[in-house]
C-alpha cells in the first residue's frame, strides 16, 4: 500500500537512507528538517548538533538525491518548551531528563505527527534503530546502536503513525548504504550529545539557566561532608569531583546517592547504599496490554543501560518494579522501560527508588 | 506544471537564449584591442545601446553588473561614500521599509561600518511611501541626506511606488535618488528619471547574472570592484559579452511587448483573485488593489500556515513562493507586512502567485482548482 510518509530528516546519515527506503519502498514521500533552535548556529561549535544551517543543508542535499520533495518546518517554540524548558525544570527539581525520549514523545511524535496527519500524510518516517511491525517494537538487529528505549514513551496511537525503515539494519550498513545510493552523509560522524547544548558543557548550560547556588554536601547522617555549587551538577551515582573536605570514616569511597533541590542538600554514601532493588515508576505506556498480574520480564533504566531481570506490577498509577538483582546508580526521571526479550512492553518514569533495606520495609 | 512565480525568476525568452549562445561560441574580450575584441566590444556596446533605448536613458548612462544585487549594493554603497567625501556630513541614507534585502542590507551595513544612520521610510496599510513621509524625512535636516532609495514596485505585494513624485522631492535638495526597478521593467512602463536605477536579466526573460545600474551623467559612485576600470571605472571586470546580449534581447521583446502583456496578466490576475476569493471568502488581498503590478497576486489565507500552503500546493505541482526571507530555511515573517501594519498571522499565512509571459488561463484554472482543498487542510495544520 502506497502511504504518504513525512520524513524527518536531521542531516544525518540514519534519517537520510530511512527517507530513501521509504521513497524505494514506493511511498510518496516529503522530507521535512525541524529547525529546533530560532538561532541556529551557521557553524559547528565543536560538539554535534541537530539544528545548524550545515545540517538542514545536508539534509536538503540528502534529499534532493533521493529526489523528494523538502521543506524546513519551525519548530523552535515547541521544542523550547516542551524539551529545553522541561530539562531545566526537571533538573531544578533534582531529576535527570532524557531530552532526546522527551523530543521523540513531544515533538517528533506529536507536534511533528499532528500536523502531518493533519496535512494528509499516514505516517512519519525516521531514522530511530529500533523495529516496528504490527505495533510491536522491538530492539534494532544493531543491539550497540538500538534507540528503542528512547522511543518507548510513545504511545500506540503515535507508533501506529510511525515508520522506522531501519531497524534490521546495523548502523555499518547503513552508511555503507548511504555510500552506495551517492549520499554525502554516508561519512558524517555520529551525534552523541544533546543537540541544544552546541559546547557538550551541560554544567554551565544549567548554571546559566538555574544559577549555581552553594549548599552542603552531607552523609546519609546529615553531618556536612563539604559544599557544591549547585545541586544540579551532580548525578546519582557520581563518585568523582565531589571535593570533600576529609575522607570518611571508613576510608572508601563515596558516591552521590541523592539529590534535594528544596533543601539544595546532596547526599553521598558508600557504593552500596546505591543499590536499587525496587523502582516505583509513574506515568507508565503500555505497548502490549498491561498486565493484570505481576509479570516476570526485563528492564533497563537508562540509554544503552544494563537490562535486569524483574517482576513488574501495576499498582493504579504506579508501576512497582521489583529487580531480581540491584541496580546501581539508578536517576529519578529516567525512564524505566519493561523488555520481553527484544520486545518493548512498555515504559514509567522513574520517581522513586529503595534500597533492599527499605525494599522489605516497603514490603513489611 | 503550473509555475507562478515569475518574481521569483521567470523562463528566458527563446531570442534571449538565442542572442546569449551564439555569443558563448565565439571568442574575444571586450577589453581587447584586437579583431576579437573588438567584435566582443562590438556586442556589448549594442547590448548597451538597445538596453539605454528601451529605457530611456544615454548608453553611457547604462553599467553593466551581475544582476540586481550587485547594482543595488554600487548604488547605495557606491553613492554614500562619493557623498559624504564630499561632504561630510552626509551620512543619512533614507530607504523604504519594504526594500529587497539588497537594499536593506546595504544600507545596514553602511550603519555598521561606515557610520551612516538608516531611516526606513514606514509605508502605509497598502506598502506605499507616502511622498509627505520623504519630504517630512528630508527637511528634518536636508544637509545630511546621502542618498535616498526607493523601489518601483515591490517584488513581495507588487504596490507601485509614486516614484516620479518621490524623486522629484529628492531632486528639489539635489539629493541623488535610487530605485530598484528589477520587478517594474516589462510590467509598466519604466523611463529612466532618477539618478540611478537597478535593473536585471533574469526578471524580463534574460540570463540570471547579468543587470544593469543606470547611472545618471556626473553621478560617479566610488566602485565597489576594483581592477581593470571597465565600465567607466564604476565596476570593474571582463564585461560577460554572451549575458549582456542575452539581457539586451530580452529587454528589447519585454519593453516593446509590454503594454499588451501588461494587459493580458492584469486580466488573468483579475481573474486569479476573483475566484481565489469566491472559493476562500476570507481571502485577504495584501497591496494596493488597483495600482500593483499586474502579474501580482499577493494574497493572505487567515488561520493557515504559508509554508504549510505552499507544501500542498507543491504536491499538486503549483507553484508558487510565502514571498519571504529564509535564514536557515525556516520562513520569517516577511518585513514588508509586517511594516504595512500587518499582524504575525496574516504575515505568515500568505502564498505570493506571480504571473509571467508564460502564464495561461489554464495555470489561473488550476490554482483555482486547487486553492479550497489546500487551504481547508492548511486550517486543520494550522489549528491541530
Amino acid at each position: 500500500m502506497t502511504l504518504r510518509v513525512l520524513a524527518a530528516m536531521s542531516g544525518g546519515v540514519d534519517s537520510a537512507v530511512a527517507a530513501a527506503r521509504a521513497a524505494e519502498a514506493g511511498h510518496e514521500v516529503t522530507g521535512v528538517h525541524l529547525a529546533l533552535s530560532s538561532n541556529p548556529q551557521s557553524y559547528r561549535t565543536g560538539a554535534r548538533g541537530c539544528c545548524t544551517l550545515e545540517d538542514a543543508r545536508d539534509a536538503r542535499r540528502a534529499a534532493d538525491v533521493i529526489g523528494i520533495p523538502f521543506y524546513v518546518w519551525d519548530m523552535a517554540e515547541r521544542f523550547d518548551r516542551d524539551v529545553v524548558q522541561d530539562f531545566v525544570a526537571e533538573y531544578a527539581a533534582g531529576r535527570t531528563p532524557n531530552p532526546c525520549l522527551r523530543c521523540n514523545e513531544k515533538i517528533k511524535f506529536q507536534a511533528l505527527l499532528d500536523k502531518a496527519l493533519a496535512l494528509g500524510f499516514d505516517a512519519v518516517c525516521t531514522g530511530h534503530h529500533a523495529r516496528l511491525a504490527d505495533g510491536v517494537l522491538r530492539r534494532s538487529v544493531d543491539l550497540g546502536k538500538d534507540q528503542s528505549y528512547v522511543l518507548a514513551v510513545c504511545t500506540r496511537e503515535q507508533l501506529a503513525h510511525a515508520m522506522f525503515p531501519l531497524g534490521d539494519t546495523t548502523k555499518a550498513d547503513v552508511r555503507r548504504e548511504a555510500e552506495r545510493r551517492g549520499l554525502a552523509v554516508a561519512d558524517k560522524p555520529d551525534s552523541h550529545d544533546i543537540c541544544f547544548i552546541a559546547d557538550g558543557d551541560t554544567q554551565r548550560f544549567l548554571a546559566d539557566r538555574i544559577g549555581a547556588e552553594k549548599g552542603p554536601i552531607v552523609d546519609t547522617s546529615g553531618e556536612v561532608l563539604g559544599e557544591h555549587d549547585g545541586a544540579y551538577a551532580y548525578t546519582i551515582g557520581q563518585r568523582k569531583g565531589l571535593r570533600l573536605g576529609r575522607p570518611a570514616s571508613d576510608g572508601r569511597p563515596r558516591y552521590v546517592l541523592d539529590i534535594s533541590p528544596v533543601t539544595n542538600t546532596v547526599t553521598v554514601g558508600p557504593r552500596e547504599a546505591l543499590d536499587v532493588q525496587e523502582i516505583h515508576g509513574e506515568r507508565p505506556v503500555w505497548l502490549a496490554e498491561p498486565p493484570a498480574a505481576p509479570r516476570d520480564c526485563q528492564v533497563q533504566l537508562r540509554a544503552h543501560g544494563e537490562v535486569y531481570d524483574c517482576t513488574a506490577t501495576p499498582d493504579g498509577d504506579v508501576l512497582r518494579i521489583s529487580l531480581r538483582t540491584p541496580a546501581r546508580g539508578v536517576a529519578k526521571g529516567q525512564a524505566a522501560v519493561l523488555y520481553d526479550g527484544d520486545r518493548v512492553l512498555g515504559s514509567a518514569t522513574i520517581a522513586a527508588t529503595f534500597s533492599a533495606a527499605s525494599a522489605v520495609r516497603a514490603g513489611a | 506544471m503550473v509555475y507562478l512565480d515569475h518574481a521569483a525568476t521567470t523562463p528566458m525568452l527563446p531570442e534571449a537564449v538565442e542572442a546569449m549562445t551564439a555569443e558563448l561560441a565565439r571568442i574575444g574580450n571586450p577589453s581587447s584591442l584586437h579583431a576579437s575584441g573588438r567584435r566582443a566590444r562590438r556586442v556589448v556596446e549594442e547590448s548597451r545601446e538597445v538596453i539605454a533605448e528601451s529605457l530611456g536613458a544615454r548608453p553611457s548612462e547604462v553599467v553593466f553588473t551581475s544582476g540586481g544585487t550587485e547594482a543595488d549594493n554600487l548604488a547605495l554603497k557606491g553613492i554614500f561614500w562619493t557623498r559624504r567625501s564630499a561632504a561630510p556630513a552626509r551620512t543619512r541614507v533614507l530607504v523604504s521599509a519594504i526594500e529587497h534585502h539588497a537594499v536593506l542590507d546595504s544600507a545596514q551595513w553602511l550603519a555598521g561600518h561606515e557610520g551612516a544612520t538608516v531611516e526606513h521610510l514606514p509605508v502605509d496599510a497598502d506598502g506605499r511611501v507616502r511622498p509627505d513621509t520623504l519630504r517630512a524625512a528630508i527637511d528634518r535636516d536636508p544637509g545630511t541626506v546621502a542618498v535616498v532609495s526607493v523601489m518601483w514596485a515591490n517584488n513581495e505585494i507588487g504596490t507601485v511606488q509614486p516614484i516620479a513624485e518621490l524623486a522629484a522631492i529628492a531632486r528639489e535638495h539635489g539629493i541623488p535618488f535610487h530605485t530598484d526597478a528589477v520587478q517594474a521593467v516589462a510590467q509598466l512602463p519604466v523611463t529612466f528619471a532618477t539618478d540611478a536605477m537597478t535593473v536585471t536579466g533574469h526578471k524580463i526573460g534574460g540570463p540570471v547574472g547579468a543587470g544593469a545600474l543606470l547611472l545618471a551623467k556626473g553621478l560617479d559612485p566610488v566602485p565597489v570592484l576594483h581592477g581593470g576600470g571597465q565600465e567607466r571605472d564604476v565596476r570593474s571586470g571582463t564585461l560577460d559579452a554572451a549575458a549582456i546580449a542575452g539581457l539586451a534581447a530580452a529587454m528589447r521583446l519585454a519593453v516593446s511587448r509590454r503594454a499588451a502583456e501588461a494587459e493580458r496578466l492584469a486580466r488573468l490576475r483579475d481573474d486569479l483573485i476573483a475566484r481565489v476569493r469566491q472559493a476562500v471568502p476570507d481571502v485577504v488581498l495584501n497591496g494596493d488593489p488597483d495600482d500593483r503590478l499586474p502579474g501580482n497576486a499577493h494574497l493572505s489565507f487567515p488561520g493557515c500556515e504559508g509554508d504549510a500552503l505552499l507544501m500542498l500546493l507543491d504536491a499538486r505541482e503549483v507553484e508558487c513562493s510565502t514571498g519571504s526571507a529564509c535564514s536557515a530555511g525556516v520562513a520569517e515573517p516577511s518585513h514588508v507586512l509586517l511594516a504595512m501594519g500587518a499582524d504575525l498571522p496574516r504575515a505568515r499565512g500568505s502564498l505570493r502567485f506571480s504571473l509571467g509571459h508564460t502564464s495561461t488561463q489554464a495555470d489561473v484554472d488550476a490554482v483555482v482548482e486547487a486553492i479550497a482543498p489546500v487551504v481547508e487542510r492548511a486550517r486543520r495544520a494550522g489549528a491541530a
